[in-house]
């Protein structure tokens, strides 16, 4: 709160008070033309000042809206603070947004500005102007390609900063002025989020949310004025702005912007960052791309690596769930330490993080344990749009496998009586932008209601079980979150994918999906013979295999007090893959309950009978579109209520 | 435009024939190139198109015809010669040095601006390395323009085959020609790769004004980016102009349809 009383009540501001106080720091490195061009904060501030006036020569005022589009930029960064310097609002927005989308965001935030990368995100703002017919000016980062271009609505960044100098001169004390009035109850940003329904939504947050929310999270987790961190995900998420921009200008801390897309892996070893942040389906990718050269190397070595990460994840497993590690396997860590987690850890470009984050969704506990047992202090954070990206984070030292950890200082969670999560924080957003019947479905009494349910768990921890409009009850009574015992099964690598069912009914049963590469693999290394997906499925072995895979997401349950009713009874594997072209699943794979229940009712019901096979005709499309029809009988298998 | 001062067009190609023993590949084929256009030459197999090519760029030299570049006689130029002269080219099937990076590939498109001193370059110091760091700045504006930053680093040879195509622009480029000559840029690309080529081509031509000559297959790249069609067949020009005219030109038909021999 200090740093507000102290007049530093704006992210412009503490822009201008680290281009002071910090002149020489690197405030953010771009790599351009196969070099780290780098950039001090007395630069920083400089170019946001150049730019804002610029954009107050070109008219913009106080509450203008300016749409931001493209890769992560250090000039699109500076087009932030420049923006909030005169008063106006940053909107950022996903660069690889369609047409229909990108119109709908700049017409419903009424954008008169738009500061955009390249010739790509100008020609879709052409193609929509029509239906935005606010949007005044477009202003281009990069030249290329747009030599043929005369439309009188676009102007160069390089040309905008040019009659910002024209009015510095002119108009001497206008910048210091706009900057002056700024405070910290202005919005600062409006991010857009998409959400699974309904149009996108302008979460409104305020310099004051974001540097008080901002400045709680860097006290807890220790982040210093060293910290280098990779700006690569979109800057129209709030993650980004937090990360990247906000914190940055809090602490001083530098931010590296990747030559591209396609280099970030690259780029990412080049820093070694020391504060990283990536959704765990990033996580998933390292670990792949790891392990394929793993299996790729001379046998002895082969077997060294996975000998000594197979001691690495005991102990982080142990460690995780609070018992102490074996003494045989502790004296054996700093041996692996040389010969294979620092390695390693320097290849992945982590060498040097101190604090990393996986958020967004649940990640798969193999791909958890593998980072952290590598020594990467990797923990779960749990925030959304709504609450500057922040609510709860892993406290260091006390990193669960399933909780999202505890409350970050100035946060009060709640869950209320339907189980909803419900939290309070400084970093509160005060409303979507034009849609006052959503900010009142969502923010109540300054409580936010999350959509998620979850609960506290003995040790003050945070746990989320599934979105609250999909967990529902069984009929007799105990709560049943579809979703959560989905991901636990899906954690396996023999399971794809897997529709649990319940509601309103006597007990769980479960449609699975076997994974083709993993349990085809698994029956040729054991001589199991199989025709095709529908066979390979219906092997008695590979029913026993994904019982054992029940019987583990059963047992983890019963640890769980709220949770520990709903255990899988029965299960059946199905003949076919779930697929978007037969409508089963989205084409971000994400099951589409409703379809299944119909389509599939003659095997739910066989679920809840007595039978224990049933057989079937499924349609099935190919991909020429022709359909064919698979006739099989699918077994059903009951795993009883024992666990193992 | 980036062309020297000079009027009238970049290169002209007067009446020149080129035979192989009694096969004659070429005959009395004449054609203009202007400055800062994008011509294609199509025409069946065998119509003697890469032998134009190879004629412009020096490999062959006319039995009889001259050829003359930026309003200068240079019919009996070495490639090399030719290189100096600002005419840079791609080669039907590939040509890169498969072991060396891509990185490397493009800085061997700048040999001819390199000036070499062996003592200073060993030592990489002073104007040798003054000279390598403007070069490897060049070549790094190519790189950034043809976006394949990804490989910079990556061995040629490891590359699929429409990224090598992109690389061999690339070098080309990197002598910063005048006319740029390409042997089928699009040859085995997929619908993805063609338009991404395309688009380069374009904008080399519209960002750095280089006048462009490039033989191609499909009519429906060649309709679009060219400014001007020269049709051969056995040897001989059979049309030239706009891509409308020569759409519609019988004796194209003809030659691409074939005509019935009573």
């Amino acid at each position: 709160m200090t740093t507000i009383e102290a007049g530093l009540d704006t992210f412009p501001k503490l822009v201008r008070s680290n281009a002071e106080r910090r002149p020489h720091k690197i405030a953010i490195r771009e790599k351009d033309l196969g070099i780290w061009q780098a950039y001090t904060w007395r630069q920083y501030f400089d170019r946001a000042r150049r730019i804002a006036l610029g954009l107050a020569a070109l008219g913009l005022a106080r509450g203008d809206k300016a749409a931001i589009i493209g890769d992560n930029r250090p000039e699109l960064y500076w087009a932030v603070a420049g923006t909030q310097a005169l008063g106006g609002v940053p909107v950022p927005l996903y660069q690889d947004s369609i047409e229909k989308e990108l119109a709908y965001i700049v017409d419903h935030a009424e954008a008169r500005f738009a500061v955009v990368e390249d010739q790509e995100q100008v020609d879709k703002l052409l193609h929509i102007r029509a239906q935005c017919p606010r949007l005044e000016y477009i202003v281009y980062d990069d030249v290329r390609g747009m030599r043929a271009y005369s439309d009188p609505c676009l102007i160069s960044l390089a040309e905008l900063e040019e009659r910002g100098d024209k009015l510095a001169v002119s108009q001497p004390g206008y910048f210091d002025a706009e900057l002056a009035r700024g405070s910290a109850d202005d919005v600062a940003i409006i991010c857009y989020t998409s959400g699974t329904t309904g149009s996108p939504k302008g979460t409104m947050l305020t310099h004051r949310n974001m540097i008080v929310m901002g400045r709680n999270a860097i006290e807890r987790e220790g982040l210093r004025d060293d910290e280098e961190v990779l700006a690569y995900l979109p800057m129209a998420w709030v993650g980004d702005h937090i990360f990247s921009y906000a914190q940055s200008v809090l602490t001083g801390f530098t931010v590296n912007c990747p030559e591209s897309a396609a280099t970030v892996l690259h780029d990412l070893k080049e820093i070694g960052p020391t504060y990283f942040f990536a959704p765990p389906r990033i996580w998933e990718n390292l670990l792949t791309n790891v392990m394929i050269r793993v299996e790729d190397a001379a046998r002895p070595k082969r077997a060294l690596v996975h000998f000594f990460l197979g001691v690495a994840q005991a102990i982080e497993r142990a460690r995780l769930h609070g018992r102490t590690p074996s003494a045989w396997r502790r004296l054996l860590y700093p041996l692996g330490q040389a010969l294979v987690y620092g390695p390693l850890r320097d290849n992945l470009g982590m060498r040097r993080i101190r604090v990393a984050y996986t958020a967004g969704e649940a990640i798969g506990p193999e791909i958890f344990v593998f980072f952290r047992s590598l020594g990467i202090n990797v923990k779960q954070l749990y925030g959304m749009t709504e609450s500057s990206a922040l609510v709860a984070i892993q406290p260091n030292g006390d990193v669960r496998l399933d909780t999202v950890g505890t409350p970050l200082p100035g946060v009060e969670i709640r869950i209320s009586e339907q189980g909803e999560v419900l939290y309070r924080s400084p970093g509160v957003f005060v409303g979507y932008f034009k849609n006052a019947e959503a900010t009142r479905q969502t923010l109540q009494d300054g409580w936010v209601r999350s959509g998620d349910a979850g609960f506290i768990d003995a040790a003050g921890h945070l746990k989320i079980i599934d979105r609250a409009r999909d967990v529902s009850r069984l009929a007799g009574g105990t709560i049943f979150a579809p979703k959560y015992l989905e991901n636990k099964l899906k954690f396996s690598p023999y399971v794809k994918e897997a529709v649990c069912l319940g509601q309103d009914r006597p007990f769980v049963t479960a449609l699975v999906n076997i994974d083709l590469a993993a349990v085809g693999n698994w029956a040729e290394r054991r001589g199991i013979a199989y025709t095709s997906y529908t066979d390979l499925s219906q092997r008695p072995e590979v029913y026993d295999l994904i019982q054992q895979e029940v019987l583990r997401v059963n047992a983890s349950l019963l640890e769980d007090e709220v949770l520990k009713g709903a255990r899988i009874r029965k299960f059946l594997i199905l003949h076919k893959e779930l697929d978007p072209d037969d409508e089963e699943i989205t084409r971000t794979r994400k099951v589409r309950r409703g379809f299944i229940a119909q389509k599939y009712a003659a095997l739910i019901d066989a679920l809840y009978g007595d039978g224990d096979r049933v057989p079937v005709q499924a349609q099935v499309t190919y991909e020429d579109g022709r359909t064919g029809t698979i006739r099989a009988d699918v077994k059903i298998r009951d795993v009883g209520t024992a666990t193992r | 435009m980036s062309g020297p001062a000079t009027p009238g067009p970049l290169l002209e190609v007067e009446r020149i024939s080129v035979r192989f023993g009694a096969l004659m590949a070429l005959h009395q084929v004449s054609l203009r190139i202007e400055r800062g256009e994008i011509l294609a030459i199509i025409g069946p197999n065998g119509a003697g198109k890469t032998t134009l090519l190879n004629v412009i760029s020096g490999f062959y030299h006319p039995w009889e015809g001259r050829i003359r570049f930026a309003g200068r006689d240079r019919t009996r130029l070495k490639p090399p010669d030719v290189a100096e002269l600002g005419i840079a080219r791609t080669f039907q099937n590939v040509a890169l040095f498969k072991g060396m990076s891509v990185l490397d590939n493009i800085m061997t498109g700048r040999l001819l601006k390199m000036r070499g001193n062996v003592v200073l370059d060993a030592l990489w110091w002073g104007p040798a390395q003054r000279q390598e760091l403007a070069h490897r700045a060049a070549v790094e504006r190519i790189i950034d323009f043809l976006e394949i930053q990804a490989i910079r680093k990556t061995p040629a040879g490891k590359l699929p085959y429409g990224l090598q195509k992109r690389v061999e622009l690339a070098r080309a480029l990197a002598a910063e020609p005048l006319l740029l000559l390409l042997d089928e840029p699009m040859a085995g690309m997929n619908v993805e790769e063609k338009e991404d080529m395309c688009r380069f081509i374009l904008d080399v031509n519209g960002e750095f004004g280089t006048t462009i000559a490039l033989i191609e297959h499909d009519m429906g790249v060649v309709m679009d980016i060219s400014d001007r069609v020269v049709v051969l067949d056995y040897g001989r020009k059979i049309a030239d102009g706009t891509p409308d005219q020569v759409r519609k030109d019988q004796a194209v038909l003809d030659a691409y349809l074939g005509v019935a021999h009573d």
